[in-house]
C-alpha cells in the first residue's frame, strides 16, 4: 500500500522525527501523530484558512502540504504562540479583549495569518488588514471583531507587546 | 455581572489551540470511518459488493443496511415536528434501502484503521444503480407529470397548508390599489467552518454508548439513538464538546450519528467520522429555495388592508425537521405591522436534493424579505418615502404587549418600533441620503439605500434546564441542557449565576452539552439558550443563594439579610472579618453519617430549574444598507450597514453586538453571493468553496450597530434571543438598496441572491 518516508521536522522549536505515510498531510501529521489539535481543518481544499501554519515563517495551508514536505523545515503552530503558560501573545490578547472570536475554529488560523502580515506590517491600516485575511473564513463574527482585534494587536506590538 | 463586558471563559483555551473539538477526542483503539454516498440525484440500488472493500489491508469492516438491521429496533430517523399539514411520511433511513434519492445520501459505512484506509475502502465497495428521473426545481416537482422523487409515492406534495386570519379577499376587493410580487428566494447552507463528525465508544462492561457528537441537542440525539438502538436512558450517552458554528444544521439528528454509533458497537472499537467540505455540501441540511406570489392591499393613506399569496417551499427529499421552516417564513410577513386580514397557502414540495432544515433566521429572512418588498413597492408606485409608508403601518408602542394573529395567536411582548428605526435612519443618515445619490451620479456612480424592519420570536420553549450547585469545594457548577456552539452559552450563564452567587466568574463552572450531567435538555436553536437556560439558571441561583445565606446566618450567628456573598465566601455586611467559605457552607448540607444537618435544612446546596415560558419573546430592528452598484459589471459592494435591534435586556453587550456583526454577514451572503446549485437532474454544482461563496473579510463593511433595551416581561432576565436576528432583515435591506441604485434604471429585484449577471441582465433590458 502507501509508501512511508522519515521525516524531522521542527515544530514549535521541538525536534519530531517520525515515519510516515508519503500521502499524509501536514494538517493531519500535526493533528495526529504530534497531537497538535489547535490546527483546525475547515475545507481541506485550501479555501477557509483554519488550517494555516507558518513554515519557515511563511504561512501555509497545512491541508495542501504532505508531511514529507516540511522534511527539514520549521513549522509554527498556534500552541507555539503563547510566551508561557500564564502570558497570551499580544495578538491572543488581542482577540480576547476584542471579541475576535465566538467558537474558536477558525481562530488558530487567523491567528497564524496575522502573526505573519503584522511582522510585516506592523503598522497597517483597516482595509490592508481586511485583505491580509481575505483568505481566511470565519462565520461567526462578520470579521469585525477580527479585524479589530488585528489593528489593536498591531499597536500593542509596535509599544513592545 | 449581568450587563457587563466581562472576558469570556471560552477564550482562553480557543486561543491557545486547546480547545477540544469533536475531532480532537481520541480514543484508544479508535478506528475511522468514511461513508460511501450515492452519486445519483435518484436511482434505485440493484446490489452492493463489499468484498473487494472488505479485503483491503486495514478495513476492519465495510457494513451496508443488512448488516445494520439486526441491530436496529427502526431503521428510519423519525424527527419531523408534528404537523397535521404531512400529507406523506419521509423519514430518512440509516443507509439506502433500495433507493437513493438526493446526491450524498449515505448507502454504506466503511470502517478502517485510519481515514485514508477508509476512504481507499469507500472507492472500492461497487454500488450498481439504475438510474431514475430526477426533479430538482421544487416548482417542477409540483407540475403535473413530474417524475416522483420517491419510486413508491404518489406524489411530490409533501405537506400543504393554509395560515392567515380575518377575510382577507374582502380586503382586496375594497383596496385603493394592489401591487404583487413574484419571488425567488435562495438560501444556501449553514457552512460552519467546522463540518460534524462524531465519535462512538461502546463500553461493554457497563453496556453503555458513548456519541461525542458536533450536535446543537444532544439530549434529542440521546433520545433517537435510544429509539432506535432499542436501548434505555442509562446506556447511551451524548456530549457534545466544542463546537465549531452550529446555524441550524447541526441541531438536526443525521443517519451518520446512528451509523458511527453502531459501527463502534458491531466492532467493539471506538470509531470516528469526521465529515469533510465536500461531504458538508451534499450531506448536511441546507435551506435553498421558496417561491412566492404574494400581493398587498392598501388605502389611499398606503395603510395595509390585507396580504395574500403563495409560496412554493422546497423540502429536498426527506423530512429532516418539519415544515416549521416554511410555517415561520408564512407568520413572519405580518407579524411587526398592523395587517387586519392575511391569507397564504404553503405548498411544501419534495426534490432530489439535501433535505432542507433551518439554517440561522429559518424562514424569517425569507418572510421579512417578501413584506419588506411589498411595502417598498407601495412606497415607489405611491410617491411616498419608503421609511415613511413603514411608519404608518408598524405597530405603536402603546398597544403592546399586541396579540398578533400570523399563524397561531402570538404574543409581542414589548418594543418600541417605531422608535427602533427613526434611529436606524438617522444613524444612516437616510434623509441626506439623496444628495449624496445624487452627487455621486454626476461622476458616474450608483449608489442606494435601503432599509427592512424586523421582529422575529425567540426563546422557543416550552423550556430549558439548569442545575446550580456549590461543591464542597466551594465552587459554583452550572449544568444545562443548553448546547454552546459559539456564542459564549457558558460566559452568560456564568455572569447569570456569579450575579447571585459571589459575582466571580472565576469560581464558576459551566457544564453544557452532556446527558449525563442533567436528565433533562432541549439545546440550542430558535434563539433561545439566553432566554430559556439564563432564565432557569437565574431562578436556580436564586433558589442556592436564598439557601446560602439561610445556612451561613446559622454557622455566623447572624441575620440572613445582614449577610453578602462574596467571591467564594459569606460575609456580614460591614463587617469583612466576619465570614465563612462558600465551601464549609456547601459541606454543612453534605451531611456527616450521625449528625444533623443545620436546623430547617434540606441536604445538598444545589437547585434545578426548567421554567417554562410558552410565548416567545420577540426581538426587533431595523437596518439600513448603502450599496454601489457598478452598472458594468453588475457588482454590488456594501458601503455601509447599519443594525439597530431591541433583545430586550442585555447580558452581555459585546457577545450581542458579535451575533448581529455575524448574522449581518451571513444575510450578505445570501444576499449577494450564497447559491448551491443543482442541474436539472439535481446534481449539485457548487460543492467547493470557490464554487460556493462565503463572504470574506474584504466584503464586509464595519456593521454600525445600536441597542435598544425593552425588557421582556416574559422572563425574570427580561432578556430576549438575538444568536439569529442579526441575518433577518439583511436580504431585504441590500435588495432594497440595489434597486434604489439602479432607480434610474427603474430596475426591480425580486430575487436573493442578487448576482452580478442577474444585475446587468436586468439593466440591459430596461434600457431595451
Amino acid at each position: 500500500m502507501s509508501e512511508t518516508r522519515n521525516i524531522a521536522v521542527t515544530v514549535n522549536g521541538k525536534r519530531y522525527e517520525r515515519s510516515v505515510d508519503v500521502r499524509l498531510t501536514l494538517a493531519d501529521f500535526l493533528r495526529g501523530p504530534l497531537g497538535l489539535t489547535g490546527t483546525h481543518l475547515g475545507c481541506e481544499h485550501g479555501v477557509c484558512g483554519a488550517c494555516t501554519i507558518l513554515v519557515d515563517g511563511q504561512s501555509a495551508r497545512s491541508c495542501l502540504m504532505l508531511a514529507v514536505q516540511a522534511n527539514g523545515h520549521e513549522i509554527a503552530t498556534v500552541e507555539g504562540l503563547a510566551p508561557s503558560a500564564e502570558r497570551l501573545h499580544p495578538l491572543q490578547e488581542a482577540f480576547r479583549d476584542n471579541h475576535g472570536l465566538q467558537c474558536g475554529f477558525c481562530t488558530p488560523g487567523m491567528l497564524m495569518t496575522l502573526v505573519e502580515f503584522l511582522r510585516d506590517h506592523p503598522n497597517p491600516t483597516e482595509g490592508e488588514v481586511r485583505v491580509a485575511i481575505s483568505g481566511n473564513l470565519c462565520r461567526c463574527t462578520g470579521y469585525q471583531g477580527i479585524v479589530a482585534a488585528a489593528l489593536d494587536a498591531a499597536g500593542r506590538m509596535r509599544k513592545g507587546g | 455581572m449581568i450587563g457587563s463586558r466581562v472576558e469570556r471563559l471560552e477564550d482562553r483555551d480557543l486561543l491557545r489551540g486547546k480547545g477540544r473539538f469533536v475531532d480532537d477526542v481520541v480514543l484508544p483503539n479508535m478506528l475511522h470511518a468514511a461513508f460511501v454516498r450515492s452519486p445519483h440525484g435518484h436511482a434505485a440500488i440493484r446490489g452492493i459488493a463489499k468484498a473487494q472493500a472488505a479485503a483491503l489491508p486495514g478495513v476492519h469492516a465495510v457494513l451496508a443496511r443488512e448488516d445494520l438491521l439486526p441491530h436496529l429496533r427502526n431503521e428510519r430517523l423519525v424527527v419531523g415536528l408534528p404537523s397535521k399539514s404531512y400529507k406523506q411520511d419521509l423519514n430518512r433511513p440509516v443507509l439506502a434501502i433500495d433507493e437513493v434519492v438526493h446526491v450524498g445520501e449515505p448507502v454504506a459505512i466503511v470502517v478502517a484503521d485510519d481515514r485514508y484506509v477508509a476512504e481507499d475502502g469507500a472507492a472500492l465497495v461497487e454500488i450498481e444503480y439504475d438510474p431514475l428521473p430526477a426533479v430538482a426545481d421544487c416548482c417542477a416537482a409540483l407540475a403535473p407529470g413530474a417524475p416522483v422523487v420517491h419510486r413508491g409515492a404518489p406524489h411530490n406534495l409533501l405537506a400543504e397548508f393554509r395560515m392567515g386570519y380575518g377575510d382577507a379577499d374582502a380586503a382586496f376587493a375594497k383596496a385603493a390599489h394592489v401591487f404583487s410580487e413574484s419571488l425567488w428566494q435562495h438560501r444556501g447552507g449553514s457552512h460552519s467552518i467546522e463540518c460534524r463528525g462524531a465519535v462512538a465508544a461502546y463500553d461493554a462492561i457497563e453496556d453503555r454508548l458513548t456519541l461525542w457528537s458536533s450536535t446543537q441537542m444532544p439530549h434529542q440525539a440521546m433520545r433517537q439513538l435510544c429509539d432506535m438502538l432499542g436501548r434505555d436512558e442509562n446506556r447511551v450517552r451524548v456530549v457534545t464538546p466544542d463546537i465549531g458554528g452550529g446555524f441550524g444544521p447541526k441541531l438536526v439528528f443525521y443517519p451518520e450519528d446512528v451509523a458511527t454509533a453502531l459501527a463502534a458497537i458491531i466492532l467493539g472499537r471506538p470509531v470516528k467520522w469526521i465529515e469533510d467540505r465536500r461531504e458538508h455540501f451534499v450531506a448536511t441540511t441546507q435551506e435553498r429555495d421558496q417561491y412566492w406570489d404574494v400581493e398587498i392591499a392598501v388605502d389611499r393613506d398606503a395603510r395595509i388592508l390585507g396580504i395574500r399569496g403563495t409560496i412554493v417551499h422546497d423540502h429536498g427529499a426527506y423530512t429532516a425537521r418539519g415544515v416549521n421552516l416554511p410555517h415561520n417564513s408564512a407568520e413572519t410577513v405580518p407579524l411587526q405591522y398592523d395587517v387586519p386580514a392575511y391569507a397564504m397557502n404553503v405548498r411544501v414540495a419534495l426534490t432530489n436534493k439535501v433535505p432542507v432544515t433551518p439554517v440561522r433566521g429559518a424562514g424569517h429572512p425569507q418572510g421579512t424579505f417578501a413584506i419588506e418588498r411589498l411595502l417598498d413597492q407601495v412606497a415607489r408606485e405611491m410617491k411616498l418615502d419608503r421609511a415613511e409608508v413603514r411608519r404608518r403601518n408598524l405597530i405603536p408602542p402603546e398597544k403592546m404587549p399586541y396579540k398578533a394573529r400570523g399563524g397561531q395567536p402570538v404574543l409581542l411582548d414589548s418594543g418600541d418600533y417605531p422608535r427602533c428605526q427613526a434611529e436606524a435612519l438617522a444613524r444612516a443618515g437616510w434623509s441626506d441620503f439623496p444628495a449624496r445619490q445624487q452627487a455621486a451620479r454626476k461622476s458616474g456612480r450608483y449608489l442606494g439605500i435601503g432599509m427592512a424592519n424586523y421582529c422575529k420570536g425567540t426563546g422557543r420553549g416550552p423550556f430549558e434546564s439548569a442545575t446550580v450547585r456549590i461543591g464542597p469545594s466551594g465552587r459554583v457548577h452550572v449544568y444545562t441542557g443548553a448546547a454552546a456552539m459559539g456564542q459564549g452559552t457558558k460566559t452568560m450563564l456564568a455572569q447569570v449565576v456569579a450575579e447571585q452567587l459571589g459575582a466571580d466568574l472565576a469560581n464558576v463552572t459551566v457544564t453544557t452539552g452532556d446527558t449525563a450531567a442533567i436528565a433533562l435538555g432541549l439545546g440550542g436553536s430558535n434563539s433561545r439558550q439566553t432566554v430559556m437556560a439564563g432564565s432557569s439558571a437565574h431562578v436556580a441561583a436564586v433558589k442556592v443563594r436564598e439557601k446560602t445565606l439561610a445556612i451561613a446566618a446559622q454557622l455566623l450567628e447572624a441575620a440572613a439579610q445582614d449577610l453578602e456573598i462574596v467571591g467564594d465566601h459569606v460575609r456580614v455586611k460591614g463587617v469583612p472579618d466576619m465570614k465563612v467559605g462558600l465551601a464549609m457552607v456547601a459541606r454543612a448540607v453534605a451531611g456527616t453519617a450521625g449528625f444533623s444537618l443545620p436546623q430547617g435544612m434540606a441536604p445538598g446546596l444545589e437547585a434545578t430549574e426548567q421554567m417554562v415560558i410558552d410565548d416567545m419573546a420577540h426581538a426587533n430592528g431595523t437596518a439600513v444598507a448603502e450599496v454601489e452598484v457598478d452598472v458594468e459589471t453588475g457588482r454590488v459592494d456594501v458601503l455601509r450597514f447599519v443594525a439597530v435591534h431591541d433583545c430586550g435586556r442585555m447580558v452581555h453587550p459585546t457577545l450581542v453586538d458579535g451575533q448581529i456583526a455575524g448574522g449581518t454577514a451571513h444575510g450578505i451572503g445570501n444576499a449577494l453571493y450564497e447559491w448551491m446549485g443543482y442541474d436539472a437532474d439535481a446534481q449539485p454544482v457548487t460543492t467547493t468553496f470557490a464554487d460556493y461563496l462565503l463572504v470574506t473579510a474584504t466584503e464586509m463593511p464595519r456593521v454600525e450597530i445600536a441597542h435598544q433595551e425593552s425588557p421582556s416581561p416574559l422572563n425574570p432576565l427580561g432578556v430576549k434571543g438575538v444568536g439569529e436576528c442579526g441575518v433577518v432583515p439583511v436580504t431585504a435591506a441590500v435588495a432594497s438598496a440595489v434597486e434604489d441604485a439602479l432607480s434610474p434604471f427603474g430596475v426591480r429585484i425580486a430575487q436573493t441572491p442578487i448576482f452580478p449577471a442577474q444585475i446587468v441582465k436586468l439593466i440591459e433590458e430596461a434600457r431595451r
